[in-house]
């Protein structure tokens, strides 16, 4: 009982950072119907921008510890959207209206660049952030269960994050220009809405937070290779098909349900037979209910 | 085009098939062992690239999942010779039908998918096939390392070991390779494929049978990519899961789609530009990830057909502008 709890817990982290790069994963599909393979990518990038940002923020600081994660935050998010749309404007929108085909290659092509460049400019080995920025202090909730600080803090952080985007998306002007967009390019734009500018707000709201996702991810397990993006960025994405792809809360959902999963599946299957698992699920999913689990709403889809 | 081209189909087509055939027999003979090696892997994936285009090209259907079948058609291979003594020829058309089996199984499901949810899926399927194969399933597949100590395949009596036997026979299987897809191409079933490729709601309304069109592209590029792996095992005695990485994959369809979806011509032009250029220029290689992905970015917004696409796919990609 104490280990299940356990492992749910750890799940629920886990599932936190699917859900974060899997809202990006959502978004754009939402919008551009178009599965951004860049995005797992970007995620990578997020984690080694926040790498160099903390070193040298560390440096500048001497030695602020924990102060200069909140501004390496905001310049990893800055760089990934900014990013984010930069390859929106070169890869993906001369190729709005050339079928499907074409833009899947296009982003198939951006990642390739994106992990290229990593491995190229910042080596293949692991990298390690600086440790101890963060204390441990793991706290006993019950008996025999711990949550840690840090995972505590990924928790908060991420559940503010979704719902301060659920809020954005569901009760601004430029949330609801961005479902109308979802819904029909043309119509949107005959009412007035610039789509070319909404699609580039959705391409700096999904790698902002997917990059800051990736930084948060590094933080929690210390150290990365130029490859977290490509499995990450799987796994994000099989959630946002397992909540229901286009659907907000659907990522959410669909994260923390894999997150779940994978961890009770490392804990009681086999760890190695993990990602298998989350393979598995999607190809279940997709096989039986492609619109996945909060999918029914076809005309709310963002 | 200028005039050349008039000229040059007056050619019948018998003459430079052939005259291709002689310099393709004559090129590797005054090079080196290395770059014998290059011209081997280059007939390779031209084989796993033509198998890879029945299912990409003429059906249109989209598989991102392809190494794993090449993976499947070399362990078949090995696991026959190293567990059974099989002579390693002998093993080859069981790594066919095996390569073909999970063809049937793994498509058999997810045949009703549209296009980049068909994607996904076989991604996830190579990747299931890929970790199955690390995790060393039944005991059989010798984990992340693999499976080493292969024989040499023997040909009436000859044992081919230097890199010139290899590139014959690959060149051997890619000249049938070749005369096969040729004729699937203009066959009953070449039709029927693209006219599922082209529109599949008018395809079943004249009575094509889709469900088993489809299934028999993925059968038949799945038991050809299987025939490419035995084909490597013949020259590396030694497999490893490596073969089925999601690198091998999209390498195979960038292949088909730089080239051109659905030309045969196509598909050498790709092998050159992703495996034989990168092989050659070694400096191509550290940054050969980044230059695949420029060239998919910038082939998809200047020449999405292509570059020497079938004149079929560049008609249906012109009229939509």
């Amino acid at each position: 009982m104490q280990q299940l709890l356990q492992q749910l817990i750890n799940g629920i982290t886990i599932g936190a950072f699917y859900a974060l790069v899997a809202l990006g994963y959502t978004m754009v599909y939402g919008v551009l119907k178009l599965i951004n393979f860049a995005h797992g990518g970007l995620f990578m990038w997020g984690a080694y921008v926040g790498l160099t940002g903390l070193n040298v923020l560390l440096v500048l600081l001497a030695g602020g510890g924990a102060v200069a994660i909140f501004p390496t935050a905001v310049i990893v998010m800055v760089t990934i959207a900014m990013v984010g749309v930069l390859v929106e404007r070169v890869a993906y929108r001369p190729l709005r209206s050339a079928g499907r085909l074409a833009p899947i290659i296009s982003a198939l092509g951006v990642a390739f660049i994106l992990e290229s460049l990593a491995r190229n400019v910042y080596g293949a080995s692991y990298k390690t952030y600086p440790t101890g920025l963060i204390p441990v202090g793991r706290v006993e909730i019950l008996q025999g269960v711990r949550v840690s600080l840090m995972q505590a803090i990924v928790l908060i952080v991420s559940f503010l994050l979704m719902a301060a985007l659920y809020l954005f998306v569901y009760r601004t002007r430029i949330g609801t220009a961005m479902r109308a967009v979802a819904l029909d390019h043309e119509v949107s734009r005959l009412m007035g809405i610039d789509v070319d500018r909404i699609i580039a707000t959705v391409f700096l709201i999904g790698p902002g937070l997917g990059g800051l996702a990736g930084m948060i991810v590094a933080l929690y397990y210390g150290s990365f290779d130029f490859t977290l993006g490509w499995i990450f960025g799987l796994k994000a994405f099989i959630s946002a098909i397992l909540g229901g792809i286009g659907n907000i809360p659907g990522a959410m959902l669909g994260g923390m349900i894999l997150g779940i999963i994978e961890t009770l599946g490392a804990g009681y299957v086999s760890p190695q037979w993990k990602d298998v698992i989350a393979y598995v699920i999607l190809i279940l999913i997709l096989i039986f209910r492609p619109t996945g689990l909060l999918g029914e709403r076809v005309a709310e889809k963002l | 085009m200028t005039t050349w081209r008039p000229r040059l189909q007056k050619i019948p087509p018998l003459w430079w098939q052939a005259g291709l055939l002689v310099l393709a027999i004559l090129l590797p003979l005054p090079l080196n062992d290395y770059y014998r090696a290059v011209l081997w892997r280059t007939g390779l994936y031209a084989i796993l690239g033509l198998s890879l285009n029945i299912i990409v090209g003429y059906a249109g259907l989209f598989q991102l999942g392809h190494a794993a079948f090449y993976a499947l058609g070399a362990y078949t291979s090995a696991l026959l010779n190293l567990h059974f003594d099989i002579p390693l020829i002998l093993t080859w058309p069981a790594s066919i039908l095996v390569a073909a089996l999970f063809g049937y199984l793994i498509s058999r499901p997810i045949l009703h998918l549209r296009g980049d949810y068909l994607c996904i899926v076989t991604i996830a399927f190579g990747e299931v096939v890929r970790l199955a194969l690390v995790n060393n399933i039944f005991g059989i597949t010798g984990g992340a390392n693999g499976l080493s100590g292969i024989d040499r395949p023997v040909l009436f009596g000859l044992v081919l070991r230097s890199p010139i036997h290899h590139y014959y026979l690959v060149l051997f299987f890619l000249v049938l390779t070749l005369f096969a897809v040729r004729r699937l191409e203009n066959s009953r079933l070449g039709r029927a494929w693209m006219y599922v490729r082209e529109d599949e709601t008018a395809a079943e309304a004249m009575g094509v049978n889709t469900t088993r069109v489809k299934l028999l592209a993925f059968v038949l590029g799945s038991g050809w990519a299987g025939m490419a792996g035995a084909l490597y095992v013949a020259r590396v005695p030694v497999v490893s899961p490596d073969l089925a990485r999601f690198i091998e994959s999209v390498i195979m369809f960038c292949i088909v789609v730089l080239g051109g979806t659905g030309s045969i011509p196509g598909v050498f032009v790709g092998t050159l530009g992703m495996i034989t250029l990168p092989e050659i220029f070694r400096f191509l290689k550290t940054w050969r990830d980044a230059w695949m992905g420029v060239a998919m970015v910038a082939m998809m917004i200047a020449r999405p057909e292509g570059l020497w696409p079938s004149r079929r796919i560049r008609m249906e990609i012109r009229e939509e502008e």
